[in-house]
């Protein structure tokens, strides 16, 4: 027990996941190593297709079916449970590790009953009379920011709304105490007023539960405050992580300054052009030889297209990025000098 | 200017619209309940024929063979004195116990089967849409004669036959409906928290596809009463003197010149109980698909 106590929450080490598609091998995750300790929030960001939903998916242990190449491991405090099966994996899932979605009008139960969706994970778990179960899910509720609990236990979900139903889902996954909670854009199906509400509760929840979170999402916006590191993710790779307060001050990979840029601002003068980042993500089965973000990238020289660029510390504690030549420092200035010139 | 004035004008009535075009199908309507009235009047009347003031269905009593309605035989007697009424009353029972009795078969077995299928999927699946594709491959009339004969005929299994012909389309049915919500994130959310996967597939999937496979089993029960009056027909289910509406029709047919009432009333009440099956089945499936929308 004492290794348990001792080693990181979760430690991801070289997790790939690849699936065997008629085109070839998809490379979604490609070699991500990351660690969590307790009561600490990571923020996944990257764009649509950049493996950030199959990356926490893969932390899980949950791969789609299908023909899927998996390496790598992921210890929970200090088991590997990427060689668990779905029986060991089910002592984990709800008590130790839970999961909140993205649309929480597919994750309920049409069907069934607020109040029973809840009790009965809880009475699965804890053992709970149908009395004890029914007062603890009220609470749960409650706690979760939604009025008239009792009443609520008696609807359906379609008698509530997108952020409500939220709101239970996050109760559902709370509800044994878990000790990591996995959010996978809880927020993208949801009106942008209730965003900020979900979001601020589901950190308020973590902070009051001492748990820990990885935040999956698409939104720079949304981790900002709210998370304590972030990995970007590009085309399968973390290529920059940091404590998120170095992140946004002092950035170093150009995708990470092209994502921050892509953020509208309110002190903007009107019509100001959205800074945009050009193309698209590669073709996971054909990923481009060396940095996967150069095809798009302004400070892209021969060297990035030919090497891929290896993660890297910056100085900074915590800070490594994958770039060859990095905003922000001589390198970096003197590669976009070249390219504006060459473009010219 | 004009063209501005004719578009808000036609504002209001587009606005309108598809609130009209929701409204009836979120009612039942009339028409629904009586079909609906007229399934209940069928099986009150086959449930309680031993009590209703009638004579027995193979009672020849002093009535006129082939006499028209009066006041003691509403719908006539047949050629042999018989009182029609009271024999298609009891004829209801055989057609009512094969239909209901064998999509009940069918629903179970096909239920599992497609449960199993949608949900595992792989070679699960592979087996089993096999099987339900050989099974709905036989040309049903074929498969159903070939059954009696073989087993002879009898009320259990001519139950039997028609459940064999029910088992295929519902089990594709309820596979196809499992596929898709084990799709949905709330079955992914069941494993989640831990739960086991008879539970998930019980307690998550199961509830969200019994109203679809009801409502396709009423329609199966209107072509299982069918297939029952081909069978009967034929003289592969109760045999005559005991009442079938197949049965009557054939004996009707005999003698269609002269008493078409035999073979009439039999055939107006198989009509017009397969009719309603269909209606209220179809409006009850359109409602569940009304509610799955709407979420």
């Amino acid at each position: 027990m004492t290794a348990a106590e001792e080693s990181p929450l979760l430690r991801v080490t070289d997790l790939t996941t690849h699936f065997r598609t008629d085109r070839g091998l998809m490379r979604a995750v490609d070699g991500v190593s990351f660690t969590l300790e307790r009561g600490r929030t990571l923020g996944v960001v990257g764009e649509s297709g950049s493996g950030k939903t199959v990356l926490s998916r893969s932390v899980m242990g949950l791969l789609p079916r299908g023909d899927v190449v998996r390496g790598g491991t992921v210890q929970y405090a200090g088991e590997d449970i990427s060689a668990l099966d779905e029986d060991g994996l089910r002592r984990l899932w709800g008590r130790e590790i839970a999961m909140v979605f993205q649309d929480p009008m597919t994750s309920l139960n049409p069907v069934v009953r607020i109040g029973r969706q809840i009790t009965e994970h809880l009475r699965l778990h804890t053992g709970a009379s149908r009395a004890d179960a029914r007062a603890k899910a009220a609470a749960l509720l409650k706690s979760v920011g939604i009025p008239e609990p009792e009443r609520r236990l008696r609807e359906y979900p379609h008698q509530l709304s997108g952020g409500m139903r939220q709101r239970v889902m996050i109760a559902v996954a709370l509800a044994t105490g878990p000790r990591l909670l996995l959010a996978d854009e809880p927020t993208t199906a949801l009106d942008v007023t209730v965003q900020a509400q979900i979001l601020d509760l589901l950190r308020a929840q973590q902070r009051q539960r001492d748990m820990a979170m990885i935040l999956v999402t698409h939104d720079l916006g949304v981790v900002a405050g709210r998370t304590d590191e972030v990995a970007v993710m590009y085309a399968g790779r973390v290529v920059e992580r940091a404590p998120t307060r170095t992140l946004f001050t002092n950035m170093r990979m150009p995708y990470t300054e092209a994502l921050v840029r892509s953020i509208p601002r309110i002190a903007d003068p009107g019509h100001t052009r959205l800074a945009a980042i050009p193309g698209r993500p590669p073709d996971m089965t054909r990923p481009p030889a060396g940095c996967r973000f150069a095809p798009r990238c302004a400070y892209a020289r021969d060297k990035c297209r030919a090497e891929q660029p290896p993660l890297r510390e910056s100085g900074e504690p915590g800070h490594t990025f994958a770039c060859w030549y990095p905003v922000g420092t001589p390198e970096g200035a003197a590669a976009l000098e070249r390219n504006r010139k060459e473009a010219s | 200017m004009s063209e501005t004035i004719v578009l808000t004008k036609d504002v209001p009535a587009a606005a309108a619209a598809p609130d009209d075009a929701a409204a009836p199908r979120r009612r039942l309507g009339p028409v629904f309940w009586v079909a609906a009235g007229w399934l209940a009047l069928i099986v009150l009347a086959a449930a309680l024929a031993d009590l209703l003031p009638l004579s027995r269905p193979g009672d020849l009593g002093d009535a006129m063979p082939g006499a028209g309605p009066s006041a003691g035989h509403l719908l006539g007697t047949d050629d042999l004195g018989r009182d029609l009424l009271s024999r298609v009353i009891y004829g209801a029972r055989v057609s009512l116990i094969v239909g209901f009795a064998s999509i009940a078969v069918g629903l179970a077995v096909g239920g599992v089967l497609g449960l199993l299928a949608g949900y595992f999927r792989g070679w699960v699946d592979a087996v089993i849409t096999a099987a339900a594709n050989v099974l709905l491959a036989f040309p049903a009339l074929v498969l159903g004669l070939a059954v009696v004969t073989f087993l002879g005929p009898s009320l259990p299994h001519v139950t039997l036959a028609i459940s064999l012909l029910a088992i295929g389309p519902l089990t594709l049915m309820v596979r196809g409906a499992t596929l898709m919500f084990s799709e949905r994130e709330f079955v992914l959310a069941s494993r989640l928290v831990g739960a086991r996967t008879h539970r998930t597939v019980l307690r998550e999937v199961l509830p969200n596809v019994v109203p679809s496979a009801l409502s396709l089993g009423l329609v199966s029960v209107a072509n299982a009463m069918v297939a029952e009056g081909g069978l009967s027909f034929l003289g592969l289910s109760v045999r005559p003197p005991d009442p079938t509406w197949g049965n009557m029709i054939a004996e009707g047919s005999a003698v269609l010149e002269r008493t078409p009432a035999v073979a009439l009333w039999p055939a107006v009440a198989m009509f017009l109980t397969v009719l309603s099956l269909n209606y209220v089945g179809d409006r009850l499936r359109g409602r569940f698909d009304v509610k799955e929308g709407a979420l």
